[in-house]
């Protein structure tokens, strides 16, 4: 197994993209990336793309293939990689692994998610399709729904607050009006999301990412490459991946992602590092309650106290811990397929010192968190400085 | 998006009758049946195995936003429910006026879903009941 690193990044705006389609959106990312890289394309080996629903969203399949030809190198391997909202997370994995494995060295891998060109009630049923469609979606829970259920109980078990739920998306959207890629830039109170509609309760729309479109994309290259390459290689200290089942009724608990919680020990182990070691984190908050459960079931917090730590704002921008600074899918937008990539260009920067308005002081360990479904599919990648 | 009916029809006898399996080897009890025991993880036999349908809220929440096959019963309630027999399964809960809460005793009746596309498919399954 080779060292891998990350040798370039490229990020597109999130938001409402009307002017962009998916072809765009991947080009925009991908070239921002080899650009940062330094590389040309006679130096790409392999590609991989992360999309949930393209083909729901645009009618489109067979990304991978396209942004290879969009770029203009056709004839390198190029693979799609979908696991619901970690199709991103998913894809860094498929990239590391081949890297390390020594199979191919230059690896570029994004991912991407067109989902405005479609109403919100088919967008809705799309990503219906993370949970198990015929004994989740059939019953007409949706995926807010889902998560709804996960902080009913974990009020009713620990004592959570619908206020300290509201806490964390006044955290991200405070985060997201630093960051000039974020698709609100807008401080928000937490009467501003107490106020705001009901989705599934206790969930209200401003406790819930938005549908966005946008991409993101990295380079990664052996560690021994890296060096030559980059000034400021960041470098892959653990990438894991676990899963768990579709259905949300047959896990062993609501109210964590025990996949989360599997990939994150080990990742841990791997790196030869914990929790206290984290610098700056990039959690999966789909919704308010996703990043309460993530900071437990990654060991920043004992079962049933991050909320009240979250709402203390011991994990607001330099503070104890500084978590998503982004401005996360709440803040900066969840294109699901570009979610899990785009984590780790945040953390990319953050490590580099080129967070510019949101750098965290001390930034030497990163953490990402990206989940699928209702915590289906959990991938979890920590990134060290090397210089 | 249109589907064949078939796979309505394929699922009748779990939707319609609550009907699941259990593992002959553990007595561990699936609902809906799974293909192999998760507890065993090798092939054990598995027997058809009915629930009452008897249970508890373990979680819930009321969908004010639904998917477009549930525009006309929205909002809704909806819940993850322990049944006595052990298994977890989702499903409506039907909403008599009476405040659901975590522990509200439930039974399972069959009730319509939703009615689909030009034709008027109609969909049946299990519902939950407040007792
Ligand atoms: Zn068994």
């Amino acid at each position: 197994m080779r060292d891998v690193a990350i040798v370039g990044v490229g990020l597109t705006k999130f938001g409402e993209r009307w002017e962009a389609g998916l072809k765009e959106l991947m080009s925009e990312a991908w070239l921002s990336a080899m650009e940062d890289a330094n590389i040309s394309r006679d130096d790409v080996d392999m590609l991989f793309a992360g999309t949930m629903a393209s083909g729901r969203f645009t009618g489109q399949e067979h990304v991978a293939a396209l942004i290879a030809d969009q770029l203009g190198f056709s004839n390198v391997p190029a693979v799609r990689v979908e696991n619901a909202c970690a199709s991103g997370g998913t894809a860094l994995r498929q990239g590391y692994i081949t890297v390390a494995s020594g199979i191919h060295d230059i690896v570029v891998v994004g991912g991407v998610e067109k989902m405005t060109d479609v109403t919100s009630a088919e967008a809705s049923t799309a990503l219906g399709g993370a949970g198990d469609q015929e004994w989740e979606l059939f019953q007409g829970i949706t995926f807010p729904g889902l998560y709804a259920m996960m902080a009913k109980r974990h009020m009713h078990d620990f004592g959570t607050t619908e206020e300290q739920m509201a806490a964390v998306s006044v955290k991200n959207h405070e985060n997201a009006t630093k960051n000039p890629y974020a698709q609100f830039r807008k401080k928000m109170t937490i009467s501003d999301i107490m106020e705001s509609k009901m989705v599934a309760d206790p969930l209200k729309l401003l406790d819930c990412s938005p549908l966005s479109d946008g991409a993101a994309a990295l380079v990664l290259a052996p560690l021994e490459i890296a060096r030559k390459l980059n000034d400021t290689p960041i470098k892959i200290l653990a990438s894991t991946h676990a899963t768990d089942t579709l259905r949300l009724a047959e896990r062993e608990t609501l109210t964590g992602v025990k996949a989360a919680r599997i990939a994150g020990e080990a990742a841990f182990r791997h790196a030869k590092l914990t929790p206290k070691d984290i610098n700056v984190a990039e959690v999966h908050d789909c919704f308010t309650i996703a990043e309460i459960m993530a900071m437990e079931d990654l060991g920043f917090y004992k079962k049933g106290e991050a909320a009240k730590a979250i709402a203390a704002g011991e994990t607001a921008l330099n503070s104890k811990l500084s978590v998503i600074t982004s401005g996360g899918l709440k803040g900066c937008g969840h294109p699901v397929g570009a979610t899990g990539v785009k984590q780790a260009v945040e953390i990319t920067w953050q490590l580099r010192g080129e967070a510019k308005d949101r750098q965290v002081t001390k930034a030497d360990i990163g953490l990402t968190h990206n989940v699928g479904g209702s915590g289906s599919t959990a991938v979890v990648h920590i990134f060290g400085r090397t210089n | 998006m249109e589907r064949s009916s078939a796979r309505l029809w394929r699922k009748i006898r779990a939707r319609y009758n609550l009907v699941g399996n259990e593992c002959q080897s553990c007595k561990s009890e699936y609902f809906p049946p799974r293909p192999i025991c998760k507890k065993c993880g090798k092939k054990t036999e598995m027997a058809v195995k009915k629930f009452a349908g008897n249970g508890e809220v373990y979680s819930f929440t009321k969908i004010r936003v639904p998917p477009d096959t549930f525009r006309e019963e929205a909002p809704y309630y909806v819940g993850v429910i322990k049944l006595e027999e052990g298994p977890m399964v989702e499903g409506h809960i039907l909403d008599d006026g009476r405040e659901i809460k975590i522990g509200t005793k439930v039974r399972a009746a069959f009730r319509r879903m939703y009615v689909e596309g030009d034709e008027g498919l109609i969909h049946y399954q299990f519902k939950f009941e407040p007792i």
